[in-house]
Order: C-alpha cells, then structure tokens, then sequence
C-alpha cells in the first residue's frame, strides 16, 4: 500500500488561505498528493476539510496561495476552469444526482456535452460504468427511485465517466443509511487499488485504515498531521489527534 | 346598457388591440427578462451588476414615469422606434407599422418594465433548485451556458410558470395605461372615448371595458391554478 509514488505530483497545495468573513477556514495548508495516492483527511466537523476539497477543483476560490494540478496552476474562470474540472471526478456528501435525468442520462452527459462523444459510445461506456459500481439494472430510473446507496455508486459512475485524473469524494457515505456505507465503500476501495488517485473526506476509519497511502488530519483549519494509516492510529503525534482518535474509536 | 350593444365594435376594437399589445409586450418582456436573468446570475461581476442595476431600476420605477421617457424621451433623442417595424410582424400587428409610433412608444415602456419581473420571476425558479445541481454540473467541466442548459433550467421553469403568469397578469392590467400616452383605440382609451367625448354613462362603458380586462386575465389565472394544483400532485 505504501508504495512510493514518482514523478510530480499530482495536486500541489502551497500555503493555501482561505476566510468565510471572520472565520479562517483554511489556514496555511500545504499538501501534495502524488499520482496513484490514496488520501484521506479527517477531523472534526467544521475544522475545514470538506472546503479544502472543494478548493481542489475551485468550487471554492481561496484568497490566498496557490493549488495546481498536474503541473497546471488552477485557472481563474470560464473555458480553461471547465476543462480542469472535467479532469477532476467530484463525489458529494448529498449525491447531487440530477434529479430531471435518469440514472443513465446522468453518467452520459458530461461526456456527450463536455467531451462531444457520440451518444451512442457514450451509453455503452455508461452502462459498463454502471454495471461496475453494480447498478446497471437502475439505468432508465430517475434519481428519486433509488437507495442512497444506489445514489452515491451512481454518481461515482458519473464521475469516472469523464476518465478523471484524480477523484475528490466530498463526505461520501455521511448521508447514507449504516447499512448502505459498505456498498460505497467497496467502490471506493476498488477504484483506491486500480491506481486511482483520490482526496477522500470522510468519517470512516476503517476506509482509512485499509485504504489510504496517507492519512491527513485536519482541526481549526490547520492541516495537523499527515501520516501513512497504520503511524497515524497507532501513534499520532498531536494532542488534537489523540483527543480525536479517543472520542470517535471508544465506541 | 345600450351601448354594450351599440358601441360593441368599439369594445371588440379595444380588446383587440390591448390583446395585441399585450402579446407583443409579453414576447418582448419573456426575452428580455430571460437575458437580464441569465446576466444576473452569470459569475462575471460586471454582467452580473449590469444585470441587477436593470432588475433595481425599473422594478422600483412606476411605470408611468417609464412610459412618460419612452413616449418623450424617445422623440427627443430623435428615434420614433422604428426599429420595431418587423418587416412580416408590422403586417400581422398593424399598429406596429403606422406612423404615429405611440404604439411602439407604448410598447417598449411595457417592455423594459415588465423584463424586470420577469427576471426575478426566472431567478426565484433557478434559486429554487438546489445548489448542488449547479454544483454537480459545474464539477463535471459544464460551461456556464451548459449547465443552466441543460440542468438548471429544466428543473427551474416549473418553479417560474406561476410567478411569471402572475407577472403577465399584471401586464395585461398595466397596459391600460398605454391610452394616455398616446395609443388610440385599446380597451381603456376607448372608454374614455365613449365616456368623455360621446357622452354615454360611465359606469356601463366601465363594465364593458372590465369585462374586456377580465376575459384575458381570468382564463390566465385559471390555467396558474391548475398548473400549481398538477405540481403539488407531482410533488
């Protein structure tokens, strides 16, 4: 798991800042993911990870610092943000599936309308994405006539159909019912070993544990620890972490 | 009563030619307040100012005063509106084509006034859907255009027919102002007409022109209600 990853990174954060008026959400983060790297950030809620993987493909600007991509600075707006964000798979804490689409309509359209790829090669690609993430029997549905689970499998579809370079997963299983992480996780797990390359924030331990190169700790802001899995649950450095770890793995 | 019977054309003169206006109005004010909608949510600041200074202007301005620059103001800039006369649509709508541009005057008052509501009616639709749509779009490399294209807006009209219904109704009644600026010969101007210069009572000449009104506003409102009934079934 912890092999080593070479050539450039892939995601570059340098003295990232970023404020929602007073609050300092982001404080002098600096973080690089190679190629292939599987991270995970943890941390308490409001100590600012869901916005720096957000800041990933600018869904949030930062008011200071720089993130690049693939050796490319992150473009301000218009055409140039776009082709970088179809580049970057983004999966969402509520799915944010379109709602007016079906299942299938949903994985086809960024590559129809954003990579101008016939429909009909489109479809097929879909299809097997979808049967992939083990939900190609729910391809002419809408949104609503799904599970959460079923949801969350298929947005990630969606996402991969744009053959991203890295993916972000933005709290992916914390709106879902107990019994419909594991389903999401095993997608997750999959796509960790074929080599994808992932920011992941979530609240499962266990996906940390089995599936991260690196374990990201976050409080205040602050980018605190950043650990391979095994260093960081057996012995992590901060008190902020310790405090953490003590409240969450007690139960 | 009589002269429901015997001025009819007169009133059938009038409710045509407010119902010409008014459909040439709301054509005009549904493009305009379409483009002012899109400049209001675009993510460049100055169209997005643009935009809001159009919507803050004319949504807070009467529009007697609007339809007093259009109808000299125009004039003292020196345009009669004669970019209104469309070659086939000035044949279809008569008045369009004459040479006396009150109509057109008129018109455009109607126009710029009404696009405001029309905006915020198609903004309230596109704040209605959740964020995470646009978000969702946007994260998947769709351009601006795209996404209000092809998933914003398909989710948004449903939540903008009735606020924009409601914005034509209030068209439809605004325009009864039009014959004191100029315009001969629509429902309001025609009572007048019958009232003040030929001397018949006002208050039958007045339910002639109401009954005018409300043949136009009563049917719209209808269909808003069934419209809105089917949505909460859908819902």
């Amino acid at each position: 798991m912890d092999d080593v990853t070479t050539g450039e990174p892939l995601i570059v954060l340098d003295a990232v800042n970023k404020w929602f008026g007073p609050l300092h959400v982001l404080d002098d983060v600096s973080l690089s993911v190679g190629r292939g790297e599987v991270v995970v950030v943890i941390g308490p809620s409001g100590s600012g990870k869901s916005t720096l993987c957000r800041t990933i493909n600018r869904l949030e600007p930062i008011n200071s610092g720089t993130i690049t991509f693939d050796g490319q600075p992150l473009p301000a707006e218009g055409k140039p943000l776009a082709k970088l964000r179809s580049e970057v798979g983004m999966v969402f804490q509520s799915f944010n599936l379109f709602a007016h689409k079906t299942i299938l309509e949903n994985v086809t359209l960024g590559p129809i309308k954003v990579r101008k790829e016939k429909p009909t090669a489109a479809r097929e690609r879909g299809l097997a994405l979808l049967d992939r993430v083990g939900i190609a029997n729910q391809a002419d549905k809408f949104p609503a006539q799904l599970s959460g689970g079923q949801q969350q499998r298929a947005a990630i579809a969606r996402a991969l159909a744009m053959q991203p370079k890295a993916m972000l997963f933005d709290e992916p299983t914390s709106a879902l019912d107990p019994e419909m992480v594991g389903e999401v996780l095993d997608v997750m797990t999959s796509l960790a070993s074929d080599g994808m390359t992932m920011v992941v924030v979530t609240h499962e331990m266990g996906f940390a544990r089995h599936a991260a190169n690196r374990v990201i700790f976050m409080a205040d802001g602050q980018l605190v620890e950043d650990a391979p899995p095994a260093e960081f649950f057996a012995n992590p450095r901060s008190e902020r972490a310790r405090d953490f770890l003590s409240k969450i793995l007690t139960h | 009563m009589n002269v429901l019977i015997d001025k009819f054309d007169v009133f059938a003169g009038g409710f045509w030619l407010t119902l010409q206006i008014c459909i040439l109005a709301a054509i005009g004010a549904l493009v305009l307040g379409a483009i002012v909608a899109v400049l209001r949510i675009s993510p460049v600041p100055p169209l997005r100012a643009l935009g809001t200074g159009y919507v803050n202007v004319f949504r807070n301005m009467p529009l007697t005063v609007v339809m007093f620059f259009a109808a000299f103001g125009l004039p003292a800039l020196g345009s009669n509106a004669d970019f209104l006369r469309i070659p086939v649509l000035d044949s279809l709508f008569t008045r369009l084509g004459t040479d006396l541009p009150y109509f057109r005057f008129a018109l455009i008052a109607l126009v710029l006034y009404t696009a405001a509501f029309v905006c915020e009616a198609l903004r309230s639709g596109v704040n209605a859907v959740p964020a995470g749509q646009a978000e969702a779009a946007r994260s998947l490399g769709l351009t601006f255009g795209q996404n209000l294209r092809y998933v914003v807006l398909p989710q948004s009209w449903k939540a903008s027919i009735v606020p924009l219904g409601s914005v034509i109704i209030a068209m439809i009644k605004n325009s009864a102002l039009v014959g004191f600026f100029g315009v001969v010969g629509d429902l309001s101007q025609s009572a007048d007409q019958l009232t003040s210069a030929e001397g018949y009572a006002f208050v039958p000449v007045a339910l002639g022109i109401s009954i005018g009104y409300l043949i136009m506003t009563v049917p719209l409102g209808t269909l808003l209600d069934r419209i809105e009934k089917r949505q909460a079934v859908a819902r």
